[in-house]
């Protein structure tokens, strides 16, 4: 088959000025949403876009034929094999043909597409665990139900409308005055910071006093000098810190409040150790972190920024 | 050859004819042959078959983890009949109620450990046998993909049952991860969708479990088992045969014995 042929299709020159036109036209339909003037400049590219293009289509009926030759794969590909004897073998072949222009820019708005749809997909899938985290204070009921210096396992919703798989227990002791005469608690968020099992107080349970007051929360007073995990045999002293087994540091803590003499739990916070006692215990105090992370020392490089720095 | 025999024009008309009209326009028979009668190693024994075992486990598991669906409901509100979770009673339901339900999650719950411990031996197979060697690299490397993916089917199933060993041994899988340097605690707040497991926890381990996992999973068996048959497979380390000989000229290639299509036996 030969080219040469008085039937050979009129192909106008190849031109740019297309896809100008075209981010023109975008541009424009965005400006109608966005703003009138991104809808101005967009019109105003497409104008001139449009008028050049129109320009480079009329080319040849307005003057001077173009040497174009025809760029086709065949003519790239086989030139010398002399199938194609029309092409005079001295003329360089194009570099960059038609079709090479067409399939990289057919994988081009493939792959764009294929981006724009998936990452909002990706972000929505990822996202929701890091937006919207914090959780409601809780209310734990009057101070007068934490006798000093004892502990009380206060078991609460942290999120009340989202029912009991919010639930979570505190160990809280009522610490009495500290020197500067404010109120002191200690309060112990059971879950382990080895891998986040639920730490048990070891010392009896005082199930004749279990109070249940509103919104779920329940109160049950312990005599416990220490607390064990049942998971891998994590120790810990009254006070929270580590005596014992895999965990890495001390239990994590709640700040707190007291808002008409009733106790309110803050945000949780993570220790790295605690020195003295009740009152006048001095707190390592971290953001808090994952169960199994180190707050203090060199290990805790390796956690250099953790989601609730970020996210609060 | 003399004249065909009234049984087998029969044989022509009803299966042959029928598979060459299928194949002149899909290729599927020349397909299964390539895919089934390939040469394997004279020396080949059990071992060989482990990959085929755990593929098997697949299946089983597809299939009733599919039935599975059909009635488990992946919420942790309460159900307000049973005054338990919802997950956790239709898991109850599943067990006590259906009929042969305590068959399907049996199987499931089994076949979920045989389907590990197959890959492992497969892949304890493969090493030993050095047959993860050129050209089979891709072989090994999209099989670690699996036991990975493998394993994440897993991690992500043992939490559905909803009950307190599948919901610790989540929070401790969860916090195992939070351990990894850097990105650690941010993997643990996505795999707990939040700084806790919580109501979304259970639907995104549903949804890895049934949709994603298994997809990429089936897309990775396909690769992995396309691998196989293009390079065959590896004789033992022991075998004083050279790999993938040719069959001796005597013995008819299996092809033209089957005769699934006129034609295109011997090849
Ligand atoms: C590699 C394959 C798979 C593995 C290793 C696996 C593993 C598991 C495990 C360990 C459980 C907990 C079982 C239990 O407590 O009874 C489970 C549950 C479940 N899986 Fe799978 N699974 C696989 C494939 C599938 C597939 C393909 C589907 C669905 C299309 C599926 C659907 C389910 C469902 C609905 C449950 C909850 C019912 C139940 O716990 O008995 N699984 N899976
Ligand atoms: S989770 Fe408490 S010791 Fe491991």
């Amino acid at each position: 088959m030969s080219d040469t042929g008085h039937d050979t299709p009129h192909v106008p020159g190849p031109s740019l000025w297309p896809i100008a036109f075209a981010i023109g036209v975008a541009c424009l339909l965005l400006g109608l949403v966005i703003s009138w003037i991104v809808a101005a400049v967009g019109a105003a590219i497409a104008v001139v876009a449009g008028f050049l293009w129109a320009r480079d289509v009329t080319h040849d009926v307005r003057g001077e034929v173009p040497s174009i030759e025809p760029e086709t794969r065949t003519v790239g590909d086989s030139a010398s094999t002399g199938a194609i004897a029309a092409v005079p073998v001295d003329r360089p072949l194009p570099a960059y043909t038609r079709s090479r222009f067409l399939e990289a820019s057919t994988l081009g708005v493939g792959a764009a597409i294929g981006a724009i749809v998936t990452l909002p997909v990706v972000g929505f899938m990822v996202l929701p665990a890091f937006t919207d985290v914090e959780e409601d204070e809780a209310d734990l009921g009057p101070i007068e139900n934490f006798p000093e210096s004892e502990y009380v396992i206060a078991s609460y919703l942290s999120n009340p409308s989202a029912g009991e798989v919010t639930r979570r227990t505190a160990f809280v002791r009522n610490n009495g005055q500290t020197d500067a005469g404010e109120p002191s608690f200690t309060i112990l968020y059971s879950r382990c910071v080895h891998l986040g099992c639920p730490v048990q107080p070891n010392g009896p349970i005082d199930e004749e006093a279990r109070q249940e007051l509103e919104n779920g929360v329940e109160l049950r007073p312990v005599l416990a000098q220490s607390f064990g995990c049942p998971c891998h045999g994590g120790l810990y002293d009254a006070e929270g810190n580590r005596q014992a087994g895999p965990p890495v540091r001390s239990m994590d803590r709640y700040t707190f409040s007291i808002r008409n003499g009733r106790l309110v739990l803050g945000e949780l916070y993570a220790v790295g150790n605690v020195s003295g006692t009740g009152a006048s215990a001095q707190i390592s105090r971290y953001p808090w972190s994952v169960p199994g992370t180190h707050v203090d020392g060199v290990e805790a490089w390796l956690y250099p920024i953790v989601p609730s720095q970020v996210t609060g | 050859m003399a004249a065909k025999s009234k049984r087998q024009q029969m044989v022509d008309l009803a299966v042959l004819a029928p598979l060459d009209w299928i194949d002149e326009r899909t290729a599927f028979v020349r397909g299964t042959k390539w895919f089934l009668f390939r040469n394997v190693p004279r020396d080949i024994s059990w071992g060989q078959t482990l990959g085929s075992a755990a593929l098997t486990a697949f299946i089983v598991q597809t299939l009733t983890g599919a039935i599975l669906a059909l009635y488990y409901k992946p919420s942790a509100a309460i159900d307000p009949v049973t005054g338990k979770p919802v997950a956790y009673s239709s898991i109850e339901a599943i067990t006590d109620e259906l009929t042969l339900g305590w068959l399907v999650r049996g199987m499931h719950r089994w076949g979920a450990s045989v389907f590990i411990i197959l890959l492992f031996l497969h892949m304890g197979r493969v090493f030993l046998f050095g047959a993860y060697k050129y050209p089979r690299e891709l072989n090994w490397i999209t099989g670690v993909l699996i036991l990975a993916l493998g394993m994440l089917m897993g991690f992500t199933g043992y939490l559905l049952p909803w009950d307190q060993t599948a919901y610790w041994a989540t929070v401790v899988g969860i916090n195992l991860n939070g351990t990894a340097p850097f990105a650690g605690p941010w993997l643990a707040q996505f795999l707990a969708t939040g700084p806790e497991i919580g109501t979304n926890t259970l639907p995104l381990y549903y949804g890895l479990h049934m949709l994603l996992l298994p997809g990429a999973l089936i897309a990775l068996i396909f690769v992995h088992i396309y691998l196989v048959t293009r390079l065959g497979v590896a004789s033992p380390p022991w075998s004083t045969e050279a790999a993938g000989r040719e069959r001796p000229a005597a013995v008819p290639p299996a092809g033209t014995r089957a005769g699934l299509v006129r034609g295109s036996g011997g090849d």
